[in-house]
C-alpha cells in the first residue's frame, strides 16, 4: 500500500529578542527554509558561522514541486551531511523516453559511466528533500531555525541589515551583518527593495499534479508531444517515492486556472491518460505559467539573493531547484571566509560574477525547451513537428528535439577566481568546473574522491605509481585553509590510491600534476609544474585577492 | 564576409524549380507545409554551418519584410 507522507509540525519557540524585548544580532540571517535556504544555512553553520534561519511556515513544502534532484545537488547535500535520505528514499532514474503522438521517437540514457557515487537524477518530493535537510540542520548547534517567523521589514544600512520579524507572539527586530534571501519567486525581501525581474513570461499554462496509484511504469522520464490522451499539447510523467506519480500537462493559453485546477476537471484529464479503470488519488494540483527571468544583480549591499528569489526558469530541465542549490554552494564558503576573516570582502563580488552566467545558461536552456513545447505560430509549429517527424529516422533531428535540457553543474568559465592552466591539459575538469567524482582506495577501503576533499581548499597531488617522492618545492606546511591530498600507491592518512585509473583519466593526471580544489569542490587551478609560488598565487586569487597575478 | 552563396550556381534552374514543385505533387496543404519544413531541416543539416543558415534566414526575412505594404 502507498505510504502517505505526514507533514511534521516544527513548533515556534519565542526567541530571546521577544523574551528580553531587545534587538537581536546575527552574523547571517537566511530568509526562507526551502531547499536553497536550508542548504546555505547548513553550509555556513558547518563553516563555523552563527546562522539564524527564519521561515514563515511551520512545516515543509506541500506538493512534489522540484522533484528531480541532480547528481551535483546530491553531491552538495552529501557534503552537507544530508544525503542519506535521498539514497534511501529517492527513485533513481537515468533513462528518458520521448513520444510523438502514439509512437516512441527515441530514448536516452543520461549516465552510463561507472564510478560515480550518485546517479544522474533521483526523484523525490520536495517535502522529503526539505525534511532531510531540516534534520541535518537541527544537528548544528550554531544554526538557529525559527519557524513561524515572517520577515515583514527590511532596512539595509552600511554595516548591517535590520529585519523585522512577525511571530505568533509579536514582532521583534534582528540586525544581521548579512542577509541571504531564499524566500522564493515572490520574495518579500526582493519586493521590499523594489527590485524587478528581467526576462520573459510564457503564456501557456501547465497543470501539475501528484497522483497516487499502483502502476507498472518503469523509473523513467516519459515525455509526450501531442499524445492521443491530451491532444495538441505535451505531457510528462515521472515516478516518485511512495507510489506517487508526477504528471505535468500543458494547457492552452485560454485555460482558466480556477476552473482547470478543480479536481473534478483534473480527474478526467488523468483518466484519459491512465485509462478510465485506473485507480488513483490526486494528492496535489498546481497550475502555473512559466517565467524565465532573473534579477539584474543577485547582490544588493549586504543582501544576497539565491534560488527562485534571484531567478526563475521553466521546470523542464530541473534547473530551478538544482540551480538554486548551486547558488547556495557557491555563496556559503565565500560568505564564511569573509566572516571568518580568511578572505577580503572582494570575494563576495564573485558570487554575482559566477552565478549570473550560470543563471543565464539555465534561463537560455529552459526558454528554448519551453519554446519548443509551445510554438508561437503555425509556421514555427510546422518546423517543430517536422523535427519530431524526422527524429524517428535521423539522428540530427533527434538532437534538436527539446523536452528539457537537464541540469548539469555550471562551469564557471571566465571567473576571476580561476587561475589559467600551467601546462597542457585535456578533459572537461578545467578551472571553474565542478570536480568529478571517482572511486578511490583509502586506508579504510574503497571510497569516493569527493569525500576526500576537505571543507576548505584541497591541494591534490598525483604521484602516479612509480614514485612516492614529493615535488622539490612541496611545502612542509601548507597555507591556512589548504589541506593536502596525495594520490600514490602506498595509502595512509591524506594519501589515496587510484586503482582503476578513473581519477587519472578524468583529471588528465601525470606524475607531478597538482589541482587546487575550492571549498565548493570547483577547480580553482591546475599545474603540471608545482611550485609554492603557484599555490600561493592560485589560493590568493581564489580568495578574491584581485590583482594578484601569481 | 558573406558565407552564403547567392550567385547563380545552378546548371539547370528549371529542373531545380521543378524538383521543388514535384515534391508537393498530390499533397494536401497541411502535408505540403510539413514537406517544406522537413525539407528546410534536411537542407539545413546538410549545410551544417550555423553562420550560413543565419545569413540565409536573415536574407529571406528581409525579403519578406520588404513585401509588407506601407502603413
Amino acid at each position: 500500500m502507498a505510504q502517505v507522507y505526514e507533514h511534521p509540525i516544527f513548533p515556534f519557540t519565542a526567541p530571546p529578542e521577544l523574551l528580553e524585548e531587545r534587538v537581536g544580532n546575527a552574523p547571517v540571517c537566511v530568509v526562507g527554509a526551502g531547499p536553497v535556504g536550508l542548504a546555505i544555512a547548513i553550509d555556513l553553520a558547518l563553516r563555523g558561522v552563527q546562522v539564524v534561519l527564519v521561515d514563515d511556515d511551520e512545516t515543509v513544502s506541500h506538493g512534489s514541486r522540484l522533484i528531480c534532484i541532480s547528481k551535483r545537488t546530491l553531491e552538495i547535500f552529501d557534503r552537507l551531511g544530508a544525503s542519506a535520505g535521498f539514497a534511501e528514499k529517492g527513485v533513481v532514474w537515468n533513462k528518458g523516453r520521448l513520444f510523438f503522438g502514439e509512437d516512441e521517437v527515441y530514448s536516452f540514457d543520461l549516465l552510463k559511466e561507472d564510478g560515480h557515487q550518485w546517479p544522474a537524477f533521483v526523484n523525490i518530493q520536495q517535502y522529503y528533500a526539505e525534511d532531510f535537510l531540516v534534520r541535518a540542520a537541527e544537528r548544528l548547534p550554531n544554526l538557529n531555525i525559527r519557524w513561524k517567523s515572517a520577515v515583514v521589514g527590511v532596512e539595509p544600512s552600511s554595516d548591517h541589515v535590520r529585519l523585522t520579524m512577525e511571530t505568533p507572539e509579536g514582532r521583534y527586530d534582528l540586525d544581521a551583518d548579512y542577509v541571504v534571501a531564499c524566500d522564493g519567486a515572490s520574495s518579500f525581501v526582493r519586493r521590499t527593495l523594489g527590485l524587478d525581474f528581467e526576462g520573459r513570461t510564457f503564456q501557456d499554462r501547465f497543470l501539475i499534479t501528484d497522483v497516487t496509484m499502483q502502476a507498472e511504469f518503469p523509473s523513467e522520464r516519459w515525455f509526450w508531444f501531442e499524445p492521443p490522451f491530451h491532444e495538441g499539447q505535451s505531457a510528462l510523467l515521472h515516478k516518485q517515492p511512495d507510489s506517487v506519480w508526477r504528471i505535468d500537462l500543458q494547457l492552452d493559453q485560454s485555460a482558466d486556472p480556477e476552473v482547470e485546477g478543480r479536481e473534478e476537471n483534473v480527474r478526467p484529464r488523468i483518466e484519459r491518460m491512465l485509462g478510465v479503470d485506473a485507480a488513483f488519488e490526486i494528492d496535489w494540483i498546481s497550475l502555473y505559467t512559466f517565467r524565465c527571468q532573473r534579477l539584474q544583480r543577485f547582490t544588493e549591499g549586504r543582501i544576497f539573493f539565491a534560488g527562485d528569489s534571484a531567478h526563475q526558469v521553466s521546470p523542464f530541465g530541473a534547473r530551478g531547484g538544482n540551480g538554486g542549490v548551486q547558488d547556495a554552494d557557491n555563496l556559503a564558503w565565500k560568505l564564511a571566509a569573509v566572516i571568518n576573516g580568511d578572505a577580503p570582502d572582494a570575494l563576495l563580488a564573485s558570487y554575482d560574477v559566477e552565478r549570473i552566467p550560470a543563471s543565464d545558461e539555465n534561463i537560455l536552456n529552459s526558454s528554448r525547451s519551453t519554446d519548443f513545447m509551445t510554438p508561437k505560430s503555425q509556421a514555427v509549429r510546422d518546423i517543430r513537428d517536422a523535427v519530431l517527424a524526422l527524429a524517428y529516422d535521423h539522428g540530427f533531428a533527434r538532437r534538436m528535439v527539446n523536452s528539457g535540457r537537464l541540469s548539469v553543474p555550471a562551469v564557471l568559465d571566465g571567473s576571476p577566481l580561476n587561475t589559467p592552466d600551467v601546462g597542457q591539459f585535456d578533459g572537461p575538469i578545467r578551472p571553474g568546473a565542478a570536480a568529478l567524482d571517482a572511486p578511490v582506495a583509502t586506508s579504510d577501503g574503497m571510497g569516493w574522491l569527493l569525500h576526500q576533499f576537505s571543507g576548505d581548499f584541497t591541494v591534490l597531488l598525483y604521484l602516479g605509481d612509480a614514485h612516492d617522492v614529493l615535488p622539490d618545492d612541496w611545502p612542509h606546511a601548507l597555507p591556512a585553509m589548504v589541506n593536502p591530498l596525495v594520490i600514490a600507491p602506498i595509502l595512509g592518512p591524506g594519501v589515496i590510491g587510484d586503482p582503476e585509473g578513473n581519477v587519472r583519466v578524468r583529471y588528465d593526471l601525470m606524475p607531478g600534476t597538482v589541482y587546487l580544489i575550492r571549498p565548493d569542490q570547483h577547480v580553482a587551478a591546475r599545474t603540471r609544474a608545482f611550485s609554492n609560488i603557484w599555490l600561493k598565487g592560485a589560493l590568493a586569487r581564489a580568495l578574491g585577492n584581485v590583482g594578484d597575478n601569481a | 564576409m558573406s558565407a552564403l552563396v547567392t550567385d547563380d550556381q545552378t546548371a539547370a534552374p528549371d529542373d531545380l524549380y521543378q524538383a521543388l514543385v514535384d515534391a508537393h505533387e498530390g499533397l494536401a496543404d497541411a502535408e505540403s507545409r510539413q514537406l517544406n519544413a522537413r525539407l528546410i531541416l534536411l537542407l539545413a543539416n546538410h549545410v551544417g554551418d550555423l553562420a550560413v543558415l543565419q545569413e540565409a534566414a536573415a536574407l529571406a526575412r528581409a525579403s519578406v519584410l520588404r513585401d509588407r505594404p506601407d502603413d
